[in-house]
């Protein structure tokens, strides 16, 4: 994780210049489609050169919330400032100078590599001979030089977000915005596209990405956990893992299954998920947790080893959004 | 506006055209499918027609008209009937499709210009059949010219037995013309627009500084091009296999058609600003299609018509276009006298692009 001085700082505010001044800010950011709130009072901070992750089950508002950051929803309700533009008033300036890579491939299948991005690079405003210069620097950054020809319809997963992503690059945007750009991709072609993420990070540009993979999650800066429309919780996700509320334990035990159906119904016990013949076990309980389950599940009949487990991402994002539904009920 | 960016989109869009097959085939199928359906179908050529007889003068010149009527091949007599009854049998079953009854007086009625000689009855429900005979009652027969050098075609009467109202066959090839390009081009461009959001494209292109005005304009202008292919297509075919006649100037057919197509492109842009799947473009294409095509002269005479119809035609384009086409390639008009169609052409355009282009948001709520 690079090391970001101003961390720590709570709530900058809108309207600040230089440097220092958050690529985004959003506050009490909602959107409503009729009676469903798909945005629930949002308030984001992110700053220049940082990866922000927005982590969240699908259907959490994670799409439309980077459609309003784009400009291409009109909020409901709160402000939202980008790149030190106020949208909606804004829109087409902030437009200029974000680059957007949608969740659902948005190229031309039936044009080539190269035609999309020479149509795209026109798009944004490069003159033939910058465009020429710079498509050739990001065939040869993202390894698209043999698939210049070929039809976008025509590639694989991998293949068409590099291309998607030199696409949304062309112009050189301080901010890019991506919509869950790995999801139909495999685990080597997703290491390589984080890798060029924190290339384009190294060299300022700010990110926001989506996505559901844990993995993803903690390489980010910082991150924004969503669930239903509201953040949940956000910090660096070394933060966000110390500030779990309770505490995790692993259970050894011969009957994983029935050991897990049991521990479901027990109260305290937020999640349990089996991980290979052991099961892992968050509860809301910060400290003795070995102590007060062990003799629980020994009275309740079962051989179990419990033992403490060093807390993850997925720990917290279980925590906070399965707290907020039982919250709820 | 960015004349860069407007070529870009012309340029993607051309190139997407080339290797969409489908379409590359319905601009060049339909119009020469309709045009051969159509044509043939309103085909003045009609030969053989099962006809019948009731001569009831039965003299040496009624004979030699009938004689001369069989070697026409339009009429080909089946029956030779005694009462008039039974023509009306024989019709009503589609036993036949037209009658010819000379009278008992004929040779008398033939002394006396102005009076009717002889009768054609004819199956009027039948288009084809009624323009056939029409066309053959208005042949000068020889055996019909008592005095020489005296025609005699006046003296034949047709009655028109369940169509009254009759319509002129050459105008429906410089229709057809019109007829055409409000089917395709007002699709053609609903989907080509909406194609982009089903597919997912128009996400990508809003987030860009692309114009709502770069993006449509640069996308419908390939099908300007397209549409006046298709014209010459029409009436290279009409020309050759129809013998329609172009009196007026080859120029202002195609200024006429150039207007028509703008036309169909900004309705086209408009339906793609209310559909949100190429389906539903066409379906509302369909819906704005076939009043067009009622009302617009087309198939029923616009005089004919009550006059709120009159007055809702005036809004379709296509009413317009029939106007001045028929006045440049049936009556030799030039396209100045005609201003009022253009200019009523013209405003449509500007309104309904104008309209759409405000309905055009780079949103997607």
């Amino acid at each position: 994780m690079a090391g970001d001085p101003a961390r720590n700082d709570p709530d900058p505010v809108a309207g600040e210049t230089g440097d220092a001044a958050p690529v985004i800010v959003a506050r009490g950011l909602t959107k409503r489609f009729g009676a469903v709130v798909a945005v629930d009072h949002l308030d984001l901070t992110v700053r220049r050169a940082e990866v922000y992750g927005f982590l969240g089950p699908n259907g959490c508002g994670k799409s439309t919330t980077i459609r309003l950051l784009c400009g291409l929803l009109e909020a409901s309700e709160g402000s939202v400032t980008v790149l030190g533009h106020e949208l909606p008033r804004a829109a087409e300036a902030v437009k200029r100078r974000i680059g957007y890579m949608t969740q659902r491939f948005s190229l031309y299948e039936d044009l080539s590599v190269s035609e999309n991005l020479h149509f795209f690079a026109t798009v944004q405003g490069l003159s033939a001979a910058k465009a020429r210069v710079r498509i050739s620097e990001l065939v040869e950054r993202y390894d698209l030089g043999e698939l210049r020809r070929r039809l976008a319809g025509t590639m694989s997963g991998g293949q068409r977000q590099r291309l998607a992503l030199a696409t949304a690059v062309l112009h050189e945007p301080e901010l890019l915005l991506l919509d869950e750009p790995t999801s139909a991709v495999d685990p080597q072609s997703r290491r390589d596209f984080w890798d060029a993420l924190f290339d384009l990070a190294q060299s300022g540009t700010t990110m926001l990405v989506s996505t559901h993979y844990m993995d993803e999650a903690e390489r980010c800066h910082r991150l924004a956990i969503l669930d239903r429309g509201r953040l949940v919780a956000d910090g660096t996700p070394e933060e966000l893992m110390a500030a779990l509320p309770g505490s995790t334990l692993r259970v050894s035990t011969a009957t994983p299954r029935r050991v897990q159906q049991w521990l479901a119904r027990q109260p305290h016990v937020i999640g349990v998920a089996q991980i290979g013949s052991s099961l892992r076990v968050l509860t809301d309980r910060a400290e003795g947790g070995v102590a007060w389950l062990s003799p629980q599940l020994n009275d309740a009949g079962f051989q179990a080893l419990v033992e403490p487990a060093p807390a993850n991402l997925e720990d917290v994002f279980v925590a906070t959004t399965r707290q907020r539904a039982r919250d709820r009920a | 506006m960015k004349l860069a960016r407007l070529l870009a989109v012309l340029v993607k869009e051309l190139r997407q055209l080339r290797r969409d097959r489908l379409t590359f085939g319905m601009i060049v199928g339909i119009p020469t499918l309709q045009l051969l359906l159509f044509g043939f179908a309103i085909n003045l050529d009609v030969r053989h027609l099962p006809a019948a007889v009731l001569d009831e003068a039965n003299t040496w010149r009624s004979r030699e008209l009938v004689a001369e009527l069989r070697s026409s091949q339009v009429l080909d007599f089946r029956h030779h009937l005694a009462v008039p009854q039974q023509i009306d049998e024989l019709m009503r079953r589609g036993e036949i499709g037209a009658a010819v009854v000379i009278p008992r007086d004929f040779e008398r009625r033939l002394e006396q210009p102005g009076e009717p000689a002889w009768q054609v009855v004819v199956d009027g429900s039948d288009q084809s059949v009624q323009a056939a005979v029409r066309q053959l009652a208005s042949f000068p027969l020889a055996s019909l010219d008592p005095v020489r050098g005296t025609r005699a075609v006046a003296s034949v009467q047709i009655v028109n037995l369940y169509n009254p109202e009759r319509r002129a066959p050459i105008n429906t090839v410089p229709g057809l013309i019109g007829v055409i390009l409000t089917m395709t081009m007002v699709v053609f461009t609903a989907m080509a627009i909406v194609r982009e959001r089903e597919r997912g494209n128009m996400e990508m292109l809003i987030a860009t500084p692309l114009s709502p005005f770069e993006l449509t304009i640069g996308k419908v202008l390939p099908y300007v091009g397209i549409g006046l292919i298709q014209v010459s297509l029409i009436l290279i075919l009409g020309i050759v296999v129809f013998d329609v006649p172009i009196r007026g100037s080859l120029l202002d057919v195609y200024i006429a058609a150039l207007a028509y197509i703008s036309a169909a492109l900004a309705l086209g842009i408009l339906v793609s600003t209310l559909a949100s799947t190429q389906f539903q473009a066409m379906q509302m294409a369909f819906f704005l299609f076939l009043p067009q095509i009622l009302l617009s002269g087309f198939m029923f005479p616009y005089d004919g018509m009550p006059r709120a119809a009159q007055w809702l035609a005036e809004i379709f384009p296509l009413t317009h276009f029939l106007r001045l086409i028929r006045g440049i390639m049936l009556r030799g008009a030039g396209i100045g006298e005609l201003w009022p169609s253009l200019a009523a052409l013209a405003a449509f355009i500007l309104i309904v692009l104008a309209f759409a282009l405000r309905r055009f948001r780079k949103r997607l709520d």
